[in-house]
């Protein structure tokens, strides 16, 4: 297995409550507490969890948008966890995302040339035919008429608007690029094309990424592998092909009930799991599993010990007591089931 | 259906908001652009900016407004009085000379007066504008940007001096400040007192929007983008939130100024505004309310400050609806 390009180890955010004139800490909400991964050159690591399970404070983290309250970040052997400010700037370049939402992430007074452009600006970049020539090869390469150069936000559609974020992204030849649910603002039908475009890209530029997701469905295509998040906690990380195929943990199984079935035969063998009540708040999240208030198989341990996330079969981790499609030797490590 | 990849359709090709025509090249409309043609189809914003331009002109041009009718606007004309009454000849004495009449008692031009009152009037209710402006948008800003400890004090700042009672604390330091202080004198003291002391206690209420509109653009996403290529603070408060903050400074901006010309006027009216015989308008319907008898004495004044402030107001309630079409 070759060097990882990014590795996570207990990454944890806290963000403080405060209350009063002194700002006085009252209470934190674990966003993302105790999340470890690596992502392999060249790979698309897929990242699937409810609204609200800290995908994005895990995306935020990995780009050193906001600062990590415990665990590391490695990227390329360079330990960037509390990395200051000014030492972040040129490896900047290597790390770059594509945000959520494609009408809050371009500037509205600022055209298409002026956004896309900003990235030379920014890292002082000096372009070989001038910032418009490079901006205008990268709108085209995104799929964008490069004459639009001049335009505003506010005259794209919204996959259009996506597209431009992503040439944004692109612009200073980044190595990884964090997708923030790059589609999920989209119409269905736009939300193929952008997807074909980020796959394309990979391999036209040979770009790492993690794609973050809500459902199972979106990263199917595009993962190599796929980690699963519940409240700010991996509960399940395996290749694609065993996570779609035996997922263990209960939760991958109720997202993936939820995708639709391409092939009505096997339709009627898997019946829809519904999750009972909400996902619980990140600011009192449920001892040891986090995931036992809503989970049907839950037992007395799962509420007092805590799994910890497992190999349990070749290039398959899950954190759970009473996994599903264990492999016989794996059930047995585990604590007895039922 | 699978996941949504062979889907059909394209988003891909020409601009689709604006039908775009052959020969034409593509030029795209900033929101200024957009703005300006809501605006132009706004007859009654319109007519309120004519008016307001038109003011500023007549204040800038007024010594040779008054120069060309050839009246000054404190020269005594006691030829126009009667003297027993007291009141001008005639009523009110407005003719060819004196277009708007004269004064009770002294009989000086109230045309002129008028025309002079708004240089004093404008410039003060601009400069307080101005300085109200800068120190709201500059502390708004910071207070919306850094947020936690410094935002606190900051807005506990500003509801310090909204509870300030300004206007009392305008009629004692009128009172106390000498005829020359801070190597100033006259009418330039004066001016330059009103203007700190209605621009210096009118900040909080710019102060507040600016810092409300700066929290919600901290948290848009072109803020992180910006950040995670490397940009510095100055950067973004400069490149990425000023120009969204255009919109409602100058919105609030145009909102102000006709307070401001109010709130001369009062303290003109009150005697503590700039010393007689410079004509300002609230001085002049002070001394007109000794003559009520002489109602075209205060009508005048009256109408320079309602017609003003109404241009105003009418100008910036358009030029909200122009640059922020969702504020209603
Ligand atoms: N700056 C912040 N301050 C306080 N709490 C925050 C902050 N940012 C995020 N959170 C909280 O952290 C939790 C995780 O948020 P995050 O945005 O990472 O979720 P997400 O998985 O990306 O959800 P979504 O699918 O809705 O985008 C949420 O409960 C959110 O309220
Ligand atoms: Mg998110």
């Amino acid at each position: 297995m070759s060097e990882p390009l990014l590795s996570v180890q207990g990454l944890e955010k806290h963000f403080p409550v405060t209350k009063g004139l002194l700002q006085r800490q009252v209470a934190a909400v674990k966003a993302v507490d105790g999340v470890s991964f690596e992502v392999r050159k060249g790979e698309t690591l897929g990242l699937v969890g409810e609204s609200g399970c800290g995908k994005t404070t895990t995306g935020r983290l990995i780009t050193r948008l906001i600062e990590p309250t415990g665990g590391k970040i490695v990227f390329e052997g360079n330990d960037i966890t509390h990395m200051s400010q000014g030492k972040m700037r040129p490896l900047r370049r290597d790390v770059q995302m594509i945000f959520q939402d494609p009408y809050s992430s371009l500037n509205p007074r600022h055209t298409v040339g002026a956004i896309v452009g900003a990235p030379f600006r920014i890292q002082g970049i000096k372009t070989e035919q001038g910032v418009k020539k490079a901006v205008q090869d990268i709108l085209e390469l995104v799929g964008l008429n490069p004459e639009h150069y001049n335009r505003y936000p506010h005259e794209f559609s919204g996959g259009q608007r996506q597209r431009i974020g992503i040439a944004r992204t692109l612009a200073l030849k980044p190595k990884l690029i964090i997708a923030d649910e790059p589609v999920s603002a989209l119409d269905v039908s736009i939300q193929a094309q952008v997807v074909n475009l980020l796959e394309d890209l990979q391999n036209e530029l040979d770009l790492t990424y993690v794609v973050i997701a809500h459902d199972l469905s979106v990263v199917r295509h595009i993962s190599d592998r796929v980690a699963v998040m519940y409240l700010g906690k991996l509960v399940e990380l395996a290749d694609r092909k065993s996570l779609y195929e035996s997922p263990m943990h209960p939760y991958t199984n109720a997202l993936l009930s939820a995708v639709p079935i391409p092939d009505p035969k096997r339709r009627v063998e898997r019946e829809r799991i519904r999750l009972q009540g909400d996902v619980p708040s990140p600011l009192n999240p449920p001892p040891a599993c986090r995931f036992h208030t809503r989970c049907w198989k839950a037992q007395e341990i799962c509420k007092t010990v805590e799994p910890p996330l497992q190999k349990l079969a070749p290039g398959h981790e899950v954190a759970c007591h009473f996994p599903e499609n264990a492999p016989a030797a794996a059930a047995e490590a585990a604590p007895a089931a039922v | 259906m699978t996941a949504p990849l062979d889907a059909p359709g394209s988003d891909l090709g020409p601009g689709i908001l604006i039908a775009e025509r052959p020969g034409i090249p593509i030029v795209g409309r900033s929101l200024g652009q957009i703005a300006w043609m809501r605006l132009k189809r706004d007859k009654v914003a319109l007519a309120g900016g004519l008016v307001v331009i038109l003011l500023i002109l007549v204040a800038i041009f007024a010594p040779l407004i008054v120069k060309v009718l050839g009246q000054d606007p404190t020269q005594f004309n006691s030829d126009m009085i009667d003297p027993a009454t007291l009141v001008p000849k005639g009523g009110t004495g407005i003719g060819p000379d004196h277009l708007f009449g004269v004064e009770p008692v002294n009989g000086r031009d109230i045309f002129s007066r008028v025309v002079y009152g708004a240089r004093i009037s404008l410039l003060i209710a601009f400069l307080a504008t101005v300085l109200s402006v800068v120190i709201g948008t500059l502390l708004g800003v910071t207070a919306g940007y850094f947020g936690g400890i410094v935002d606190s004090i900051i807005s506990k700042t500003m509801d310090v001096f909204l509870a300030f009672p300004i206007l009392v604390f305008a009629i004692a330091l009128a009172g106390v400040i000498p005829d020359t202080a801070f190597g100033l004198s006259g009418d330039t003291l004066r001016v330059s007192l009103l203007i700190f002391i209605i621009g210096f206690f009118n900040w909080p209420y710019i102060g507040r929007i600016i810092r409300g509109q700066t929290l919600s653009l901290r948290e848009r996403e072109f803020v992180d983008a910006a950040r995670s290529l490397g940009a510095r603070g100055p950067y973004i408060i400069f490149r990425e939130m000023l120009p969204n903050l255009v919109a409602p400074i100058l919105i609030y901006a145009t909102l102000l100024i006709p307070t401001n010309v109010l709130f001369e006027a009062a303290l003109s009216f009150l005697g503590v505004g700039v010393r007689p015989p410079t004509p300002t308008w609230g001085g002049m319907l002070s001394d007109a309310v000794r003559f009520y008898t002489v109602p075209h004495f205060m009508f005048f004044p009256g109408m320079a400050i309602f017609i003003t402030v109404l241009a105003f107001n009418l100008f910036g309630d358009g030029l909200r609806d122009a640059l922020d079409p969702k504020a209603r």
